[in-house]
């Protein structure tokens, strides 16, 4: 069971519509390295977990990440507020407009849309751990890629607030990768 | 086709939150941030005392804030997790996306 919080994680201001940049932060809703991946990822790998440590920091950082997806959606959402589709078109968002109007669509700056492959659950907990690693610093580069970008500090506030938050994930997963092992390796000595 | 579909945001009457209800708001995140980021750390370290102790220092103050948020704002929570007064204010309230 998930409860609502009528708020965001983070407060999101931008300082005009910047449909040019909103096409590339689109990437952190449904792109490969995005926040649904991630929140999706984790939340589906905790049934497949053996210790409690790793299934409630599976759970925690999972609902963040789902706390994330509504940041990144709030910046596209003020980013293309009042844009025309001629604006839309001109910043690259022609495609978008043509098939989602204004609303929200998980893809990537290029169109490409989300899908499932983008995750993977193993059933392995240590498989799948290291991949949540990866996922973190691919996610952190993907943000720094989009702080370079950026022209509106506003924006590249919150993207500054988001980087930082997977570097701190990446450091969670590794402490539980290191307790999931030796959880792992004490259960192979009889 | 609908041809007023094509300025549809334009016309659109955003209510936006008062600043008393943005700094209100603002004090919830940053404790509401640090009780995520000590969660997070307390799920693999569950025998850190002193981090314990501030997570636990947080609740009341967060339910306290909270309560007068929702005094003067409405709801924050759904799903039976906050009363509403009077009306049925959980829909009335600017939505996160419009503050």
């Amino acid at each position: 069971m998930w409860v609502y919080q009528k708020s965001l994680e983070y407060p999101v201001k931008v300082s005009g519509p910047n449909p040019k940049l909103a096409k590339v932060i689109i990437t952190q809703y449904g792109g490969p390295d995005g926040e649904l991946s991630a929140s999706l990822r984790y939340l589906n790998q905790r049934y497949s977990m053996p210790t409690d440590k790793a299934r409630g920091l599976l759970t925690d950082i999972g609902t963040e990440e789902m706390g994330h997806m509504e940041i990144v959606a709030t910046i596209f959402y003020k980013l293309t507020r009042g844009v025309s589709p001629q604006q839309m078109e001109a910043a690259g968002l022609g495609g978008h407009y043509a098939q989602h109007n204004h609303a929200l669509f998980w893809s990537d700056p290029n169109g490409v849309p989300w899908i499932a492959s983008y995750v993977q659950a193993t059933g392995d907990p240590i498989t799948d751990l290291t991949e949540d690693m990866d996922a973190e610093q691919k996610a952190r580069s993907t943000y720094e890629h989009l702080i370079h970008l950026s022209d509106d500090p506003l924006v590249t506030d919150v993207l500054k607030f988001l980087r930082e938050r997977e570097i701190v994930h990446f450091q969670r997963f590794g402490e539980t990768l290191n307790d999931v092992q030796g959880f792992m390796n004490s259960k192979k000595f009889f | 086709m609908d041809n007023s579909q094509e300025k549809p945001q334009a016309q659109k009457v955003i209510i936006t939150a008062n600043n008393n209800q943005q700094a209100m708001l603002l004090e919830i995140q940053r404790l509401q941030f640090a009780a995520i980021e000590l969660n997070l750390y307390l799920d693999t370290h569950p025998d850190d005392q002193q981090a314990l102790m501030s997570y636990n220092s947080i609740v009341p103050q967060l339910k306290q804030r909270i309560a007068s948020y929702e005094q003067l704002c409405g709801p924050l929570f759904h799903f039976g997790m906050s009363a509403s007064q009077q009306s049925w204010q959980w829909i009335n309230s600017p939505w996160p996306w419009d503050m």
